[in-house]
């Protein structure tokens, strides 16, 4: 029976493993080759300033592959770091993991290209602005880069907390929908912080005079497009601290995945959308400094509403953990 | 056998009401984000109409959410009727 366990616990490592880099390069990838294409048109359009240029770009992509990075650590981690496996849990732990820093990767890494693509045109459109350009660049993909920080949290504790006290069941479904609900509540958050910052580089370089607005409403509209993976990230840590009585029958285990997939898939699409509206919100505020007040105020009910589902969806993942 | 099956019932409703919930939690999100940043737009070109902008962009917001309301409703029936 010991030698099953280990055998499981090494085949979800491993499946986990290949899971989180596979589903992590997706986002980075993706990033910097935006990033490399806009560069490039960048350059086009003023070649004399190519060297600032692909300095910029190159610091971009730097922090696009974090994204990545991050996912081949964990996956090397999973690969060769041998668990103590005494419960079958720890099986279900290794794989929640992986499915949870893979699709974390995903929209940070797409996110954060957008403001080293942006930024790159910038400083061909206003070459005096290349340092500003490049700093308010590293501060808005650095707020990109959290989401797939929650997930990589999330995922080391997976890997390293012992849950070998917990009943098996229903907490092997408890495990696999932490991982699910912070790593695919990132992939929204992520892609729409990057889609405000992206438009925060345009705007200074645009508009060189409203560069405090632009980083104020950028960080602002950023902050609200986090809450969706801090949704998951509170919905992850219900279901890796909270000790639930052992039940053999499925449903208890079901209504935990339910919680953490409800909650994943929730968080992605009010994630994306805050970052529409800061998108906009940001594009406008450097077009029309004076109306910041008022583009702010919209920008924030805007936000308030497209928020209301992910509320939902924390609702029925906190209800199928407490309360069915 | 009985009681297994109805286990297994509820098993899937709980599994289906996180799916509901999850996944009609994507287009209501993603379409109101939308919706707030064409009202940001609008708003920056013409300031003056602040009001009546703000005004269709929740009544466009609201119809956008119903989807989401409906997997709302349905994620409900599913936990505490089926």
């Amino acid at each position: 029976m010991l030698s099953n366990i280990v055998t499981i616990t090494n085949l979800a490592s491993y499946a986990g493993a290949g899971l989180c880099i596979g589903l992590g390069a997706i986002g980075a990838a993706l990033g910097e080759g935006y990033t490399a294409g806009l560069a490039n048109h960048a350059i086009s359009q003023k070649s004399k300033k190519s060297g600032d240029i692909i300095k910029n770009m190159l610091v971009g992509q730097a922090i696009a592959e974090t994204a990545a990075i991050f996912a081949l650590v964990i996956a090397i981690l999973l690969l060769f770091v041998k668990m103590p496996s005494t419960s079958i849990l720890k099986a279900a732990a290794l794989f929640g993991a992986g499915i949870c820093m893979g699709f974390g990767a995903i929209g940070s890494g797409v996110g954060s290209g957008f403001p080293g693509g942006e930024a790159c045109l910038g400083i061909a459109r206003q070459p005096v602005m290349a340092g500003r350009l490049t700093t308010n660049m590293l501060i808005g993909s650095a707020v990109c880069q959290t989401p797939a920080i929650f997930s990589m949290v999330v995922a080391l504790m997976l890997m390293f907390m012992d849950f070998s006290k917990m009943p098996v069941s229903p907490t092997w479904a408890a495990l696999i929908g932490a991982g699910i609900s912070t790593g695919l509540a990132a992939i929204g958050s992520g892609f729409g912080g990057g889609k405000a910052a992206g438009a925060s580089c345009e705007g200074i370089a645009r508009q060189p005079e409203s560069i405090a607005q632009v980083t104020t409403t950028m960080l602002v509209g950023q902050a609200v497009s986090q809450t969706p993976a801090i949704f998951g990230l509170l919905v992850s840590f219900i279901l890796m601290f909270k000790t639930f009585p052992e039940a053999v029958a499925l449903n208890a285990s079901m209504a935990l995945l339910g919680a953490g997939i409800c909650m994943g898939f929730g968080g992605v699409g009010p994630g994306i959308g805050n970052g529409l509206t800061a998108e906009s919100a940001v594009r406008w505020v450097s077009r029309n400094m004076r109306a910041t007040g008022e583009l702010t105020r919209i920008m924030l009910v805007g936000q308030a509403v497209s928020q209301s589902t992910a509320i939902y969806a924390m609702v029925i993942s906190l209800v199928l953990i407490f309360v069915v | 056998m009985a009681i297994e099956g109805v286990e297994i019932i509820k098993a899937a409703a709980f599994l289906g009401a996180g799916i509901a919930m999850g996944l009609g939690a994507i287009g209501p999100g993603v379409g109101e984000g939308y919706v707030g940043g064409k009202a940001c737009e609008a708003i920056g070109r013409r300031p003056e109409e602040a009001g009546l902008l703000t005004r269709t962009m929740l009544v466009g917001q609201a119809v956008s959410e119903s989807t989401g309301i409906y997997s709302l409703v349905v994620a409900l029936l599913l936990l505490f009727v089926v």
